[in-house]
C-alpha cells in the first residue's frame, strides 16, 4: 500500500518531515478514493441533504429521519464490489456486516436489509452464475444469522459486469430519538476496540477497492462472522440503554486508521493508542498491519473511564472481547505507539482530509451514435416473445433469491418481497416503505435521464404501497474517474439525481460513491442506484384479491421510449434508442394522484410499470393473482405508436391500478380533477392474459403457463445452467 | 402465570416471541439468559428461534450444553409445558428432550416461505384448542429443518402419538412430512415453523386464527390468573 508521488510530497510538506512507514500506511488508507471521496466530494455537495425530518449528528455514517412520536429511522447504503468479484460469498456477507454496523453506530437497532446485485450474463457465463449464487448465499447466511430480515432488492444481469460483480447493500435502523448516540468525547476518555480480533485479512481493502480489478488480491478480502456481529449488536444495544457510550464508530474501509482519524477529526480531539493492546488473531503483526487491517465485526468506542467496568461486564456476558487500546488527548494528534515506541504521530485533520481533486470531464464519444433508433425486425408471434421476456433473467421472478432470505424475522414485514416495495410496521403505528432501483441499460444510453429514471422508479414503487417519499440514498458506481468520459457520466447522473431530489424535496440522507469499477474487459456501464424511503401515516396498500370483472386502469402516458428496454436488449439484441425521460410535473401529478387514490381506499392493487413495459407489468399482476385479463391496447393513453412499442416501452411515471368497477367513477373524477392522463384498458376475467388491438388478438397466453415460466426460469438456469 | 423466554447467544426470535406472549396474549413473560437458572415455579418455557452460537458445528448442539438446559430438563420431567421453535426445536432435539435430528433441507438451501401444517395431535399444552387435522398457514425459515428419524423411531412416534404437526405437502424432505413432535408425556413440543410470525393479522397475509390457537392452548393449559 502506498501513496502516489504527488500525495507523498503533499504529506511531507504538510507535516514538515518525512513520514514514518506507519504514517504512510494510515494516510494512504484514508486518502484512498474509497475513504476520501477525493474525486467526487466537491460535486456531492450539490445534493440537497436537509429537510424538516432530517436529523444531523456529528460523525454518523448513516442518515437519520424523524418519523414522529419520538422515533427515528436510520438508513445507509454501501457496496462491496471488488471483494465480491473475487470471493462472492465473503465479499457479499461482509458488505452486509459493514452497513449494519453503520446503522448500529447511531444507537438504533438494524431492522431491515436490502440488496442490489449485478452480474454478467448468467445464461452464457458460468462464472457469472457462480458469482451470483454465492453472493446470494453470502447475504442470506449473514442476514439470517443476525435475525435482520432481508426484505427487498433487485437483481440484474448485463454483459458489462462480466468477470465482476456489483453488490450493493442497504440497511435500515429504527429506534427512539432519545436513544440516538450523540457522539462526544472528553480528554481522558478511554478508546475501546470491541468485537472480532484483528488479523491479516482485508489488509489494504480500501486501496484494493480504489483501483481497477486486474489482479485478484485475496488477502484484501475480509472474512465474515455474523455470530460475532450479532453479539456486538446486542452488547451495543445494552450499553446504549445504560448510556455508557460517548461515541462509537464502525471499523470499515481503512480499518483502525480511518476509524481513529475520522473520529478524532470530526470531534476535534486527539487519540493516543498502543497497538500492543489490540487483540489480534495471530502474533507478530506489524503496527502497519494492525492499523490498516479490515478484519470485520469491530467497533471503536469512546467511553468515560468510570463506565468502563459496566461495559466490560456487558462484553463478558456476550463473550465479546473489548480492549482498551488508548485514550482521548487534547489537541488533534493521532499518536500510534507500540509499547513505548512511537510509530505515528500526525494530525487527524491532515489524515482525514485528502486533497480533493478536480477531475476532467468530457462527453463520451459513444453517446453520439447510441441514441439513434434502428429499424427492427417485425414480430409475428407476440405470445412467444412474451414467454421469452418472462423467462429473461432480468424479468423472471426473483423468488429463488428472496426465498433464501429470512424476510419475516422481526415480525415487522407487512408487504413482503416480490411486490413493488416492501413495507415494515413501526412501533408508532406508522409504516415504512422502501425500495432500491437501478437501471444501467438506460444510464448507459443517457446517464442523466437514466439516473433520474432510477430515482422515479424507486419513488413509484414506494408510492404503490401508499407511502410518501421522505428520504433518499444514492449509490454512484462508475469506472475509473481519471477517464474524463467516465467522469462526465458520473457528473451527469449526479446532476440528474440532484434536480429530481430538489424538485420533489426528497433529501439525500446518505450515499456512497464507488469508482474504479472496471476489469481488463473495460468499465461497467454507469450504475447509479437509488434507494427511497417512504412513510405511511395510516394504512399501507396491501394487495387485495382481484375478482372477475375488476377494472385495470393505467395512469401516465406511454411514449416511444424503448432505449435500454428489455425488449430492445433481450429480444432484439439492440443497445440504443430513446432513453425514457421523466417529465417532472407529470411525475408529481401522477405520484400525488396515486397517493390520493390509495388514501381514499379506491383500489385493490397498484403496480409500477417498468422493466418489460406494460406487457410485463400486466402479466405480473395476472400471475401473482392467478387471474386472466383482457387488455385493449388502443385505449392506452400516450403517443400513437405501433403495438410493439405500446407493449414494451419503458416510459416512466406510469402506474397500473386494479379496482372494483363500482369505484371507477370516483376514481375518474379524481384523476380528471388532477388533470392526469389515464384510461381504463382492461377487465380481469378467466385465466388468460390477452392483449388485443381493436379486438384483434396480439397476445393470448394462459396464466398458468406464464406463471410457470416466470417462476421457474431463474432457478432452472442456476441449477441446470 | 409466568412464561420464560430463554435467550442464548445468537437467539434472534426472542424479542418477537416476547412481543407475542406479552402484547398479543397478555401473558407475563420474562427473558432468561442461558447462563441463569429458571425459577422452579415457572409455568411454561419457550425456546425461541435464531442461530444460537452461529449454528457452529451443528444447529443447536452447543446451546444444548448451556447451564439452563439442566433446569429445562427438570421442569420437563415435572410436566411443565415447554415449546421449542425452530432453533429452539433443534436445541431440544440436541439436548435429548425430544427424539430425532434436524438435518439440512434437501434443497441444501435456507428456506423462507409460507406453508401449511396439519395438526396431528391435539393433546398437548400447545395444541389442545385445535381440531385434529386442522390446517395452519404458517411461515418456515430455516436451513437445517429436515426432521429425520429412523424407521423404528418413526414407528414408536406414531404409536405414542408423538407427531404433533405434519406439513401438508413435502417441503424439505422431513421423515413422514413431520414438522413438529412432542415427548412421550406430551408436555415438551418442538416445531420448525414460526407461530409467533403468524398470529397478527397485520403481518399474516392468509389467516392468523389457527396459529393463535397455539398460544391460546397454552393459556388454556396454564390457566388465566392475575
Amino acid at each position: 500500500m502506498s501513496l502516489e508521488r504527488q500525495e507523498l510530497e503533499d504529506l511531507k510538506s504538510k507535516i514538515g518531515r518525512d513520514p514514518t512507514s506507519t504514517e504512510v500506511q494510515i494516510v494512504a488508507a484514508e486518502w484512498s478514493e474509497h475513504c476520501s471521496y477525493k474525486s467526487s466530494k466537491k460535486h456531492l455537495k450539490m445534493l440537497p441533504m436537509t429537510g424538516p425530518s432530517v436529523i444531523f449528528e456529528k460523525g454518523y455514517d448513516s442518515g437519520v429521519l424523524d418519523v414522529g412520536d419520538g422515533y427515528v429511522v436510520t438508513a445507509h447504503i454501501e457496496s462491496h464490489n471488488h471483494p465480491s468479484a473475487v470471493e462472492p460469498y465473503g465479499g457479499a456477507a461482509t458488505g452486509v456486516g459493514g452497513v449494519i454496523r453503520d446503522i448500529l453506530s447511531t444507537g438504533t437497532r438494524p431492522i431491515a436489509i436490502f440488496n442490489g446485485l449485478r452480474f454478467g450474463n448468467i445464461e452464457k457465463d458460468p462464472q457469472a452464475r457462480w458469482l451470483f449464487k454465492n453472493a446470494v448465499t453470502g447475504i442470506a447466511d449473514y442476514g439470517n444469522c443476525l435475525g435482520i430480515p432481508t426484505i427487498g432488492g433487485e437483481v440484474e444481469f448485463d454483459e458489462c459486469y462480466s468477470n465482476y460483480a456489483l453488490v450493493d447493500v442497504a440497511a435500515i435502523g429504527f429506534g427512539k430519538k432519545e436513544n440516538l448516540i450523540k457522539n462526544h468525547a472528553n480528554k481522558g476518555d478511554l478508546v475501546v476496540l470491541m468485537g472480532g480480533s484483528t488479523g491479516r485479512d482485508g489488509i489494504g481493502g480500501s486501496q484494493f477497492a480504489s483501483d481497477s480489478l486486474e489482479t485478484e488480491d485475496r488477502s484484501a478480502v475480509q472474512i465474515p462472522d455474523p455470530f460475532i456481529e450479532k453479539l456486538i449488536i446486542e452488547a451495543i444495544m445494552e450499553a446504549r440503554n445504560l448510556h455508557l457510550i460517548n461515541a462509537v464508530k464502525d471499523l470499515g474501509g481503512g480499518g483502525l486508521s480511518c476509524a481513529v482519524s475520522e473520529t478524532a477529526d470530526t470531534m476535534g480531539i486527539g487519540i493516543e493508542l498502543d497497538v500492543d493492546k489490540v487483540h489480534t488473531r495471530e502474533p507478530g503483526m506489524h503496527p502497519d498491519e494492525i492499523m490498516v487491517s479490515e478484519s470485520q465485526e469491530r467497533m471503536l468506542i469512546i467511553i468515560d473511564k468510570q463506565k468502563l467496568k459496566k461495559l466490560q461486564d456487558i462484553c463478558k456476558k456476550f463473550r465479546v472481547i473489548c480492549s482498551v487500546i488508548g485514550h482521548v488527548t487534547s489537541g488533534n494528534l493521532v499518536h500510534v505507539k507500540k509499547g513505548k515506541k512511537t510509530f505515528a504521530k500526525i494530525s487527524a485533520e491532515i489524515i482525514a482530509n485528502a486533497q480533493l481533486l478536480d477531475r476532467h470531464s468530457k462527453k463520451p464519444a459513444y453517446l453520439k451514435s447510441i441514441q439513434k433508433e434502428k429499424k427492427l425486425d417485425s414480430i409475428t408471434n407476440y405470445s412467444k416473445i412474451m414467454i421469452t421476456l418472462l423467462s429473461s433473467p432480468n424479468i423472471a421472478s426473483k423468488s429463488w433469491v428472496y426465498g433464501q432470505y429470512d424476510h419475516e424475522v422481526g415480525i415487522r414485514t407487512v408487504v413482503k418481497p416480490g411486490q413493488d416495495a416492501s413495507v415494515l410496521r413501526l412501533d408508532n403505528g406508522k409504516f415504512l416503505s422502501a425500495k432500491i432501483d437501478g437501471n444501467p441499460k438506460q444510464c448507459y444510453i443517457n446517464p442523466r435521464e437514466g439516473a433520474i429514471g432510477c430515482f422515479e422508479e424507486a419513488c413509484r414503487n414506494v408510492v404503490c404501497t401508499g407511502a410518501r417519499p421522505i428520504g433518499m440514498l444514492d449509490h454512484l458506481q462508475f469506472g475509473n474517474p481519471q477517464d474524463p468520459e467516465i467522469f462526465w457520466t458520473f457528473l451527469e447522473s449526479l446532476k440528474g439525481i440532484t434536480d429530481f431530489a430538489k424538485f420533489f424535496q426528497i433529501p439525500c440522507i446518505g450515499g456512497k460513491v464507488s469508482l474504479y469499477n472496471e476489469t481488463s474487459l473495460g468499465p461497467i456501464k454507469p450504475t447509479p442506484i437509488i434507494g427511497v424511503l417512504g412513510l405511511i401515516d395510516n394504512t399501507p396498500l396491501i394487495p387485495k384479491k382481484i375478482n372477475n370483472s375488476d377494472c385495470l386502469v393505467i395512469i401516465g402516458n406511454t411514449k416511444d421510449e424503448l432505449g435500454g428496454s428489455e425488449f430492445y436488449e433481450y429480444i432484439h439484441r439492440f443497445v440504443g434508442g430513446n432513453c425514457p425521460k421523466v417529465d417532472f410535473k407529470e411525475s408529481k401529478r401522477n405520484m400525488n394522484s396515486v397517493l390520493d387514490i390509495i388514501k381514499k381506499g379506491l383500489i385493490k392493487v397498484a403496480h409500477d410499470c417498468s422493466k418489460g413495459g406494460l406487457a410485463v407489468a400486466v402479466s405480473e399482476i395476472c400471475m401473482t393473482n392467478k387471474i386472466g385479463c383482457k387488455i385493449s391496447l388502443e385505449n392506452v393513453p400516450g403517443e400513437n405508436l405501433p403495438p410493439d412499442r405500446v407493449l414494451f416501452s419503458e416510459s416512466h411515471s406510469r402506474y397500473l391500478l386494479v379496482l372494483d368497477k363500482k369505484n371507477l367513477k370516483p376514481l375518474e373524477n379524481l384523476l380528471q380533477k388532477n388533470k392526469v392522463s389515464y384510461n381504463t384498458i382492461g377487465r380481469f376475467e378467466g385465466n388468460r392474459i390477452q392483449f388485443n388491438v381493436r379486438k384483434k388478438s396480439l397476445i393470448d397466453l394462459s396464466v398458468d403457463k406464464a406463471l410457470k415460466v416466470w417462476m421457474n426460469s431463474l432457478e432452472n438456469l442456476i441449477i441446470h445452467g | 402465570m409466568k412464561v420464560g423466554v430463554v435467550v442464548f447467544p445468537g437467539s434472534n426470535c426472542d424479542r418477537d416471541m416476547f412481543h407475542v406472549l406479552t402484547d398479543v396474549f397478555n401473558l407475563d413473560a420474562q427473558y432468561f439468559w442461558h447462563e441463569k437458572g429458571l425459577p422452579k415455579n415457572i409455568d411454561a418455557v419457550v425456546l425461541p428461534g435464531g442461530f444460537s452460537y452461529g449454528d457452529r458445528l451443528r444447529a443447536g448442539i452447543i446451546a444444548a450444553h448451556s447451564p439452563i438446559i439442566k433446569d429445562i430438563q427438570k421442569l420437563a420431567e415435572k410436566g411443565v409445558p415447554i415449546l421449542g421453535v425452530c432453533n429452539g426445536f433443534q436445541i431440544l432435539v440436541e439436548s435429548g428432550l425430544l427424539p430425532g435430528v434436524l438435518l439440512k433441507n434437501n434443497s441444501l438451501k435456507f428456506m423462507c416461505q409460507w406453508t401449511n401444517l396439519i395438526v396431528e395431535n391435539n393433546n398437548t399444552p400447545f395444541t389442545c384448542q385445535f381440531k385434529l387435522k386442522e390446517k395452519i398457514p404458517i411461515p418456515i425459515a430455516n436451513g437445517e429443518g429436515r426432521y429425520f428419524v429412523d424407521d423404528n423411531t418413526l414407528k414408536k412416534l406414531k404409536q405414542k402419538n408423538q407427531i404433533v404437526f405434519r406439513y401438508e405437502k413435502v417441503v424439505n424432505g422431513s421423515s413422514d412430512k413431520i414438522a413438529g413432535v412432542c415427548n412421550e408425556d406430551g408436555n415438551v413440543v418442538g416445531m420448525m415453523p414460526h407461530p409467533e410470525r403468524a398470529v397478527e393479522s397485520e403481518i399474516n397475509p392468509i389467516d392468523n386464527k389457527p396459529s393463535s390457537l397455539i398460544f391460546e392452548s397454552l393459556l388454556n393449559t396454564i390457566g388465566v390468573e392475575n
